[in-house]
């Protein structure tokens, strides 16, 4: 046998001075010869560590050597029979943390890139125009009502669709998708791919109710009373956090939410072609260290900011986002400010936000998630002129429908008590999972979620009988 | 989804009346609550009060003045016509209870909304005195709708058109100045006025409550954009409000706030009218 190269394929992507200017997607994804190139550098091997590395179990070895086969309609099979989401997945999953932490070959150099490949065999799909439709089971006669279209709840009406129940999937906003819609940009999740993704859940007969915000237009125990044998709640964590100090309410401050939804959702990088406004800031701070900080601060600076700041109360280790995206960030140009934190924004007569007052942090012992505690030093304030600011904290779950659903619990966090491998919450026959259960995580932990609760749901119906 | 315009009429010079068949919003629509619509897929997302409803019919209606490019696209709109998107009932309803004798204060525009909400308070049994405002005598609608949910009506108007030439800060001095207990006030139009009558009750020590309209996106709780200061907290206007204690309201604030997008807005409209032109 040949010697593994201990190298992976690299990415093709757009230019780092050509994609700030744009929001066409930078990675560009892999060749036929590129893909079959990383594939045959997995060595097969029999443990399939990268299998349990996977939170929704994809059999990765066997659609690695379909490619190698050339093969390709059965990747496609193998792939998403376990995922009905892989040109998502392939895109934004933290593989660095899940299956490529643990492949084999990691111990030696670069792991296998699956993420790259899984991608590769969702775009070749796409690309053939047409879909195989999944096999849907016998009418069970059960009506099941899905709340939010974000990755918990395509997957759980998804697959209770396939297993022949009568699914309607309740949307808030105006389109399906969720975070993947409103909150990742065109440029790292291109939207045609997501709406491929809904247009394959809604081919299995999946009845989708946009514009239905569940606790407003109608609340869960209505829906229960209105014919429905079951409810599976994927609500997200989509209340913003603000940091609650002077100034925050200027002019000029967004939560990343909002920055986010004006960008993606509704298209402000087109105003005036589409008639939704965005203040475009020359110089822009963001606050936070996550992928939703990554994202905002990539998006400021297409819009045309002149300056870009991403200020981080912890230092470059701790930072939460994906290293992948940390880096594109680094070559785009985005100015990191470790250990900053902001005291106070400063703002205008007319109420504009102009600075913001920042402490120097440094790093104590480590608190309760491990990371090292950031310490504010005294004395240390300093000024950072801005026009924009966007605050990328974090989410936790809108209180919308637990405030509106008798027997519903939550925790002091918000987020809704279910039971880990079901998705049971305390009240009969209501499910949930993804974000509003865990507070913000990642898409596939959220499809894993749906997939589970998916499964106990249909244990259910069962034995309730026809 | 689509919603249909079930019919419209022009009330006042660029105020519009449209009722809109939105049955699950209809079943569920209580007096001070919002709708979001939005026109089509490359429009923007705006609030627009619930004027009226009829669940049998599953219509609702929403009273609107064109004010800039959605508004005036809005207004363009013909019976028979259908909008993408038409969410609700947003926000929480206005609080309903017997208070005794409430003035309801309607200015301009805001005197579609304050109708439905002096009906319910009506029902519960308080006395209603309402003072309703326009600029002129012929931007005035609705007298008759407010008159016969009313115990009394004043209608004043800026130039003294019609009715009495006064703001209607002024008769709302006068009530809480004279002889009967006011209980509760209810003031909805532009902030301005809403501003100046919770300054008007103010020293009167009556709980005056105002409709507030800031610039929302998703009108659920989900971005903040809607954020106002009441009582020197944060409060996001959609789910929190809109209605709120106009004596705690960061007026200055609101003000601000309503502001953000003026060279947009300005510069979308130059862009439309532009359109316009160029296209017959
Ligand atoms: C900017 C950003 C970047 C991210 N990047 C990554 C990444 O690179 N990789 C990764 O793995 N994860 C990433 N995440 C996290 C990931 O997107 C989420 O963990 C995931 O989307 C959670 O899925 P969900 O289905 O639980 O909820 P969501 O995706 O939040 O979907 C919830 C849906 O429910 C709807 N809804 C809410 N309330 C109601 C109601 N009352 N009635 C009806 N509908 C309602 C919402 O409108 C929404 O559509 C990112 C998140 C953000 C915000
Ligand atoms: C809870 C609530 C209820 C409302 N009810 C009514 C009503 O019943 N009738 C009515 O005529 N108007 C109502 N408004 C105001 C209405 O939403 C705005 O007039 C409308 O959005 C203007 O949009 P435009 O594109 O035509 O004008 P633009 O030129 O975009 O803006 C004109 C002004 O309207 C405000 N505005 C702009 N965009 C928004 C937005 N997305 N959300 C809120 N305000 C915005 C701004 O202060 C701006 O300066 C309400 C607002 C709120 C918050
Ligand atoms: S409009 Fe988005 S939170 Fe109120």
């Amino acid at each position: 046998m040949a010697k593994v190269d201990l190298n992976r394929v690299s990415m093709p992507k757009q230019e780092p001075e050509v994609r700030a200017g744009n929001f066409n997607e930078v990675a560009l994804g892999y060749n036929a010869e590129q893909a079959l190139y990383e594939a045959n550098r997995c060595i097969q091997c029999p443990k399939k560590l990268c299998v349990g590395g996977c939170p929704v179990d994809v059999d990765i070895p066997d659609f690695i050597n379909a490619i190698r086969e050339g093969d390709m309609p059965e990747a496609v099979r193998i792939l998403k029979g376990k995922n009905s989401l892989p040109g998502i997945c392939g895109r934004v999953c933290p593989q660095e943390t899940q299956c490529e932490e643990v492949c084999s070959l990691g111990k030696k150099g670069a792991p296998i890139a699956i993420g790259r490949l899984e991608r590769y065999v969702a775009d070749w799909e796409l690309a053939q125009g047409e879909m195989e439709k999944p096999q849907i089971a016998k009418a069970t006669g059960k009506r099941v009502a899905v709340i939010g279209s974000g990755p918990a709840g395509l997957t759980a009406a998804a697959d209770l669709a396939k297993m022949g129940h009568q699914v309607t999937l309740f949307e808030a906003l105006h389109v399906a998708g969720g975070v993947l819609m409103y909150g990742i940009p065109e440029f790292r999740l291109p939207k045609r791919v997501v709406q491929t993704e809904v247009d394959y859940v809604k081919s299995m007969g999946v009845d989708l109710r946009l514009d239905f915000v569940v606790g407003k237009t109608m609340t869960i125990d209505e829906i229960l009373k209105d014919g429905y044998d079951a409810v599976f709640m994927g609500t997200g964590a989509g209340l913003p956090m603000f940091l609650n100090i002077p100034g925050e309410n200027f002019n000029g401050i967004y939560s990343a939410n909002e920055f986010l939804t004006r960008t993606n959702l509704m298209k402000a990088y087109l105003f005036p072609e589409y008639d939704t406004p965005i203040k475009r800031g020359r110089r822009v701070m963001v606050i936070g260290g996550g992928n939703v900080a990554m994202d905002s601060a990539r998006c400021a600076l297409r819009l045309g900011a002149d300056e870009v700041y991403i200020v981080y109360r912890r230092s470059e280790v701790e930072l939460p986002a994906r290293r992948e995206e940390v880096e594109n960030a680094q070559e785009e140009g985005i100015i990191f400010k470790f250990l900053t934190n902001p005291k106070r924004f400063i703002g205008n007569d007319q109420g504009w936000v102009v600075g913001a007052e920042c402490y120097e942090m440094e790093l104590g012992e480590p608190d309760e998630s491990g990371r090292r505690r950031p310490i504010t030093k005294e004395g240390s304030e300093f000024m950072l002129d801005v026009d924009t600011v966007v605050i990328a904290l974090g989410t936790t779950p809108n209180p919308l429908v637990p405030t509106t659903t008798k027997g519903l619990d939550v925790t002091k966090r918000g987020t809704v008590v279910a039971d880990e491998k079901e998705g049971k919450t305390t009240k009969p026959g209501v499910w949930a999972g993804g974000d509003v259960v865990t507070g913000a995580a990642t898409v596939i932990s959220a499809m894993g979620a749906g997939k589970r609760a998916a499964a106990s749901i249909d244990e259910y119906l069962g034995q309730q009988g026809g | 989804m689509l919603y249909k315009i079930m019919s419209r009429e022009t009330l006042v010079p660029n105020n519009h009346l449209f009722k809109v068949e939105a049955p699950a919003v209809a079943r569920k629509a209580r007096a001070g609550q919002f709708v979001v619509i939005m026109i089509d897929e490359k429009g923007e997302r705006i609030p627009l009060t619930i004027a009226d409803w009829d669940r049998e019919e599953g219509s609702i209606t929403i009273v609107f003045m064109e004010v800039g490019v959605t508004t005036r696209k809005l207004a363009q709109l013909k019976a028979g016509d259908s909008i993408a998107n038409f969410i609700g009932p947003l926000g929480e309803p206005s609080h309903i209870e017997k208070f005794g004798t409430v003035v309801c204060v309607g200015g301009g525009v805001g005197v579609a909304p304050i109708f439905p909400i002096a009906r319910a308070l009506k029902e519960a049994g308080n006395k209603i005195i309402s003072i309703i405002g326009a600029r002129s005598k012929d931007l005035l609608f609705w007298e008759d709708r407010v008159r016969e949910v009313s115990d009394s009506l004043t209608v004043t108007t800026d130039d003294g058109s019609y009715g009495r030439k006064a703001l209607v800060t002024e008769p709302l001095k006068e009530l809480l100045e004279g002889a009967e207990k006011i209980d509760r006030v209810v003031a909805i139009g532009p902030a301005i006025m809403m501003k100046f009558c919770a300054k008007t009750t103010e020293p009167f020590a009556v709980p005056t409550i105002v409709s507030l309209n800031p610039i929302m996106v998703d009108g659920t709780g989900m971005c903040g954009c809607c954020r106002v200061e009441v009582g020197g907290e944060t409060k996001f206007t959609c789910v929190d409000g809109p209605d709120f204690d106009g004596h705690l309201v960061d007026w200055d604030l609101l003000f601000a706030r309503q502001r953000i997008y003026i060279d947009e807005e300005k510069h979308a409209m130059e862009c439309a009218c532009g359109e316009v032109a160029s296209h017959g």
